[in-house]
C-alpha cells in the first residue's frame, strides 16, 4: 500500500486517477482504517486528503453552507451559523462516534462509506444537499441521495473524490431534524433513522418538506409520499398520523441482528413521525 | 514499503521505520516499544489505544503512523512528572478507578483532553465524554469518581 498526502486538489485527482490498482480516499479514516485492518478493504493506493488546501473549511456560500470533505464532525457542532441553520444535520453528524471519532469522522466519508446505517446522510438528504464532486472529468454537483447506489457503493466514477457538501440557504420559518433508534445510547450502528426537513407558510401549514429514512433499504431514502403526507396543512396528529403510516410503507428493510423487518417498518413510522414534530417546532409551528 | 515516520512522542523526538500502512498505535507499541498504549478491539471502539495528537485525544488505531509525522503525540508514559504521578493516575489508584488496568490508559488519556476543556465536568458530562471508552470490569462508577477527585484536586492545585 502507498500512501499519499496530497496539497492540491488536482495532485489528489490526479493520483486517484493514474492509479492501476484500488485507490481509496482517506479522510477521517474511521471506516477506511478499520476496513484497512480487517481486511475486507486491500487498497494499493490511499490518498489522504486533509493536506488540501480548503477541504478542512465552512465556508457561507449563497446563503447556504459549503463543508470541505475533510472537516471533522467536532468542528460542524462548533459552527455556531451553521448549528442555527441546519440543527438537524450537525445533530445527525455529531451522533458519530465518541469524543475521539468526532475528533476525526467527516460527513462525506459517512457518505462515501455508503452504509445504508450512516447517520449524516438522511440529514443531509432532507436538507437538499449537494455533493460537489470532482475528478479528471471535471467538476459535477449531484444530490446527497444520489451518490450511494447501495451497501458499500457509490455512483463515483474512477478517479472521482467528493470535494464539499453544500447546504443550501434556508428559508425564513424551517427547521430540521435528525432521529435514529439504537439499542444503546451512543457508539452503536442505527436500527433507523429518520430525517426531517420542512417550511412553513405565512399561514403556519407546511409548506414543503422533505423526508429520509436510513437503515430500511440499500441506501437512504428520500421518499415523496412522506412529504406529501405532511405538506399543505398545519403538523397536527392526523398529518402525523399519515406520515408516519407512509414512512412504514416506504421501508424495504432486512431482517438482521440489530432488527426485523417488521421492528424496522414500525419504528420507520415512530421516528419520522416525532423527527417531524421536532422540525415543525424549529420552525416555529404551532398546533 | 517501508518507510520512517519521525514524531515528538513525550517530548522527545523518536523516528522508526514501519511499513505505510501501519497503524499509529501500532508504530508506539512494536516500533518504539512504549506499550502502556493498549489494544483492546479491531473495529476502533474500545479507546483502549487513546492517546493524544496535539492535544486532542484521538484513537491511535484510527491514524496512520505516517499522519502522525511531525505531529506531538503523548502517550500514558508521558503523564507522570518523574516518579510522581499525575493526579488523574493518583486519583484512579485512590479511588479505586481500575481493576485489571486494561482500558486504564485509555480511559487517562481521555480524561486528561476532558479536564482540559472542562475543569469541573459533572458526572454526566464525564460520562459522555468516556462514550468511547470501554471498561469491563469497574462498572464505571470509579472511573467516573476518580476524574471528579482529580478535578477537584488540579483546581484546587491551581493547574
Ligand atoms: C467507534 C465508532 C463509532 C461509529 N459510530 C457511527 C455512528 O454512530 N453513525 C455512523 O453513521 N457512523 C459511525 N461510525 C462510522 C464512521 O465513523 C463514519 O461513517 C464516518 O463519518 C466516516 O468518516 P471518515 O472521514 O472517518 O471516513 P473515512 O474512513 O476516511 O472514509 C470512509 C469511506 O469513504 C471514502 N471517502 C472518504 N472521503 C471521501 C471523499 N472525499 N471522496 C470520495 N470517497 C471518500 C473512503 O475511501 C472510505 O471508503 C463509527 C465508527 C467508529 C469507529
Ligand atoms: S484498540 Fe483502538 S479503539 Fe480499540
Ligand atoms: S479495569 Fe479492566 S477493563 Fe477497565
Amino acid at each position: 500500500m502507498r500512501y499519499e498526502a496530497p496539497d492540491t486538489l488536482e495532485a489528489a485527482v490526479g493520483l486517484l486517477s493514474a492509479a492501476d490498482g484500488a485507490a481509496r480516499v482517506l479522510a477521517g479514516g474511521t471506516d477506511l482504517l478499520v476496513q484497512l485492518r480487517s481486511g475486507p478493504v486491500e487498497p494499493d493506493l490511499v490518498v489522504d486528503i486533509k493536506r488540501v488546501p480548503g477541504m478542512d473549511a465552512i465556508v457561507e456560500e449563497a446563503g447556504g453552507f459549503r463543508v470541505g470533505a475533510a472537516v471533522p464532525g467536532a468542528a460542524l457542532g462548533e459552527h455556531a451559523g451553521l448549528r442555527a441553520a441546519w440543527p438537524g444535520v450537525v445533530e445527525a453528524t455529531e451522533l458519530i462516534g465518541s469524543t475521539q471519532i468526532q475528533g476525526r469522522a467527516t460527513m462525506v466519508g459517512n457518505l462515501c462509506n455508503a452504509s445504508p446505517a450512516a447517520d449524516s446522510v438522511p440529514a443531509m438528504i432532507a436538507a437538499g444537499a449537494t455533493a460537489r464532486i470532482e475528478g479528471p472529468g471535471g467538476r459535477r454537483d449531484v444530490p446527497v441521495e444520489e451518490v450511494a447506489t447501495g451497501p458499500g457503493r457509490t455512483s463515483l466514477a474512477e478517479g472521482e473524490l467528493v470535494a464539499s457538501v453544500f447546504l443550501p440557504a434556508r428559508p425564513a420559518r424551517s427547521g430540521d431534524a435528525y432521529l435514529r433508534l439504537i439499542p444503546r445510547t451512543e457508539m452503536d450502528i442505527a436500527v433507523v433513522g429518520a430525517g426531517v426537513s420542512l417550511t412553513l407558510g405565512e399561514n403556519g401549514a407546511v409548506s414543503a418538506a422533505r423526508v429520509a429514512l436510513g437503515a430500511v433499504a440499500p441506501t437512504a431514502l428520500l421518499d415523496r409520499a412522506c412529504a406529501d403526507a405532511i405538506v399543505g396543512a398545519a403538523l397536527d396528529a392526523a398529518a402525523l398520523e399519515k406520515l408516519a403510516a407512509a414512512a412504514s410503507a416506504a421501508c424495504r428493510p432486512i431482517d438482521d441482528k440489530r432488527g426485523t423487518v417488521a421492528y424496522r417498518t414500525r419504528v420507520a413510522g415512530v421516528l419520522a413521525r416525532r423527527a417531524a414534530a421536532i422540525a415543525w417546532a424549529r420552525a416555529g409551528g404551532r398546533a | 514499503m517501508t518507510i520512517t515516520a519521525t514524531m515528538t512522542v513525550n517530548g522527545e523526538e523518536r523516528s522508526g521505520v514501519c511499513e505505510e500502512r501501519t497503524l499509529l498505535v501500532t508504530f508506539l507499541r512494536e516500533t518504539l516499544r512504549l506499550t502502556g498504549t493498549h489494544v483492546g478491539c479491531d473495529t476502533s471502539q474500545c479507546g483502549a489505544c487513546v492517546v493524544l495528537i496535539d492535544g486532542d485525544s484521538v484513537k491511535s488505531c484510527t491514524v496512520l503512523a505516517l499522519q502522525a509525522d511531525g505531529r506531538d503525540i503523548q502517550t500514558i508514559e508521558g503523564v507522570a512528572d518523574g516518579d510522581e504521578l499525575h493526579p488523574i493516575q493518583q486519583a484512579f489508584h485512590e479511588n479505586h478507578g481500575l481493576q485489571c488496568g486494561y482500558c486504564t490508559p485509555g480511559m487517562i488519556m481521555s480524561a486528561l483532553d476532558l479536564l482540559k476543556h472542562n475543569a469541573d465536568p459533572t458526572e454526566r458530562e464525564i460520562r459522555e465524554h468516556l462514550e468511547g471508552n470501554l471498561c469491563r470490569c469497574t462498572g464505571y462508577h470509579n472511573i467516573v469518581k476518580s476524574i471528579r477527585a482529580a478535578a477537584g484536586k488540579m483546581a484546587g492545585a491551581g493547574a
